[in-house]
């Protein structure tokens, strides 16, 4: 998931109650968290399926927006030229180039937004969209 | 080897006239040839056609503009921003595929994204986008104008003619990077430590791998190119025909190119792609597919050539390319770079194509179309491309 912090909730510790709180297992992936600045973190929830969602609803009512994940790197399949350039950059192997095809899928489940395939695609068919 | 079938291009023509002929592309004549033999296939087959889609830089567009009224000789021309060149007749310019805006920052800010160049220009004008022309002139008593700002369309050019100098290399090196730090080069991102292999071919589907001596292809061959129609124009620069082979005949180095040119405005956006390589530069990347002719055995064993069998040298591109060096750290098939991993030096290296084979095999299907409907006819070539068989050696060509 990606949350979106707001500037005005960002100190808030947030992440601290969906432990305590809804039980939830966290292991955070990424972020770029500053005082007073938007910010956002890139983290794997796990846990009951009601914890989650109202670990989610409490997110939500903080005014941090809650995305899954592979919303935010998208794959402009029409631009795609099948290169396969970018199989070897992607470190979770969301993008690989599949045999015997010979065609780029982008797996957005194993995708992490490390941002490495917007600039090694040569026809710009990666887009971060935030 | 016994050379038993013998035909004549003018009766492969006639039979694609008929649509009679027989056509498959250079990935289906291999198992054909496998099930059946190379007497049988060449009796049987009249076609192969070949395709690749990759990154071609030496590449770009003569445009000739029109005149304004009052009329100009123009001496400084942007397109989009991007910078072309006007050292020619008055209103014809030359736009290349790795030209840049003069705005660009280029490698300034390491590493540089390249997003804009003269390969993105000639993709929007091919897909019938609006371009902006700003041209300046030192002006005449015949071209009185200073300066020119005006938009305009493919459509609305007198001419355009694409006009590639270099197209279709007959095998490149693989590279990958021995040094500590990542690099950034036109075969792409190469992670440090033999990180990844990068390589750019279309191999059994290439043109030139499947016809390695030339003995179909040459000045006036008619090809698919960007989508329409095109010709090879000339072999093209860095032909090097003596590059070593393997005992095949098929290079395992680099060695024939091609210069080829068709009329832009019946080319499609599909096959002429502008491109960016982080920290390297813009480019296009170009979708050529030529068509072989059955005309003996020989020819079909040398188009039935399968990945196995030919080999690209690993060249290290942090040090021994850049200084010039030749060193060569190995070779590889390029049936064991499209599995996805090589074993260098003790270590399984992960591969990457620049080159889509994908694409390829799309243009040698539209080809085989094209030639099956009679739609399109061959041409004998005015010569075929210069071909030395002494072997010579030329080192550091690559």
């Amino acid at each position: 998931m990606v949350l979106h912090f707001p500037s005005t909730v960002v100190e808030q510790p947030s992440t601290y109650h969906l432990v305590k709180d809804y039980n939830l297992m966290i292991n955070i992936l990424k972020a770029n968290i500053n005082p007073r600045k938007e910010g956002f973190i890139v983290v794997e929830i796990s846990g009951e399926k009601q914890d989650f969602s109202a670990g989610v609803a409490f997110l939500q009512s903080r005014g941090i927006k809650v995305h899954p994940l592979e919303q935010e790197i998208v794959w402009v399949e029409e631009r795609c030229t099948h290169c396969g350039a970018c199989s070897v950059i992607c470190p979770t192997g969301a993008l690989v180039l599949e045999r015997p095809d010979m065609k780029v899928r982008f797996i957005g489940e194993k995708c992490i937004v490390c941002e490495h395939c917007i600039k090694a695609c040569p026809v710009r068919a990666m887009e971060a969209r935030y | 080897m016994l050379i038993l079938v013998k035909k004549t291009l003018e009766a492969i023509n006639e039979k694609i006239r008929a649509g009679e002929a027989v056509v498959l592309t250079a990935e289906e004549i291999i198992s054909m040839v496998s099930e059946r033999g190379i007497e049988e296939t060449a009796a049987t087959v009249d076609v192969v056609t070949t395709g690749t889609f990759g990154p071609m830089c030496s590449s770009g567009v003569f445009l000739n503009m029109g005149h304004p009224k009052p009329r100009i000789k123009m001496n400084n021309v942007h397109l989009n921003g991007v910078e072309a060149y006007a050292g020619l007749a008055a209103v014809d310019v030359y736009l290349g595929a790795t030209s840049l805006p003069n705005a660009d920052p280029a490698n300034k800010v390491f590493p540089g994204e390249f997003n804009y160049g003269g390969g993105h220009v000639i993709e929007d004008l091919v897909a019938g986008k609006e371009i902006l022309l700003e041209a300046t002139a030192y002006g005449t008593d015949c071209y009185p104008r200073q300066s020119l700002e005006k938009k305009f369309r493919l459509e609305e050019l007198p001419q355009a003619i694409l006009f590639n100098p270099r197209n279709a290399y007959q095998n490149y090196s693989v590279a990958v990077n021995l040094s500590d730090r990542t690099i950034y080069t036109y075969m792409g991102i190469l992670k440090p430590r033999l990180g990844n292999a990068n390589y750019s071919t279309s191999g059994q589907l290439s043109p030139l791998l499947n016809d390695p001596y030339y003995r179909t292809i040459g000045m006036g061959s008619k090809i698919f190119l960007g989508g329409g129609v095109g010709y090879v124009a000339w072999h093209g620069t860095q032909h090097s025909p003596w590059a070593t082979r393997s005992p095949n005949g098929v290079p395992n180095t680099g060695a024939g190119t091609l210069a080829v040119t068709g009329d832009l405005k019946q080319m499609s956006p599909q096959w002429l792609r502008g491109i960016s390589f982080l920290g390297y530069g813009a480019s296009l990347m170009v979708g050529i597919g030529i068509p072989i002719p059955i005309l003996d055995e020989e020819i079909l064993k040398f188009v039935a050539v399968s990945d196995e069998e030919i080999f690209a040298p690993v060249i290290d591109f942090s040090e021994a390319y850049p200084q010039g060096t030749g060193e060569v750290i190995g070779e590889v098939s390029y049936a064991d770079l499209r599995k996805g991993e090589i074993t260098i030096k003790d270590k399984v290296v992960p591969t990457a194509p620049l080159s889509s084979y994908h694409g390829a095999r799309v243009i040698a299907g539209i080809l085989k179309d094209w030639i099956s409907r009679g739609e399109f006819l061959l041409s004998k070539p005015v010569f075929t491309l210069p071909c030395d068989k002494e072997g010579i050696n030329y080192n550091g060509m690559l």
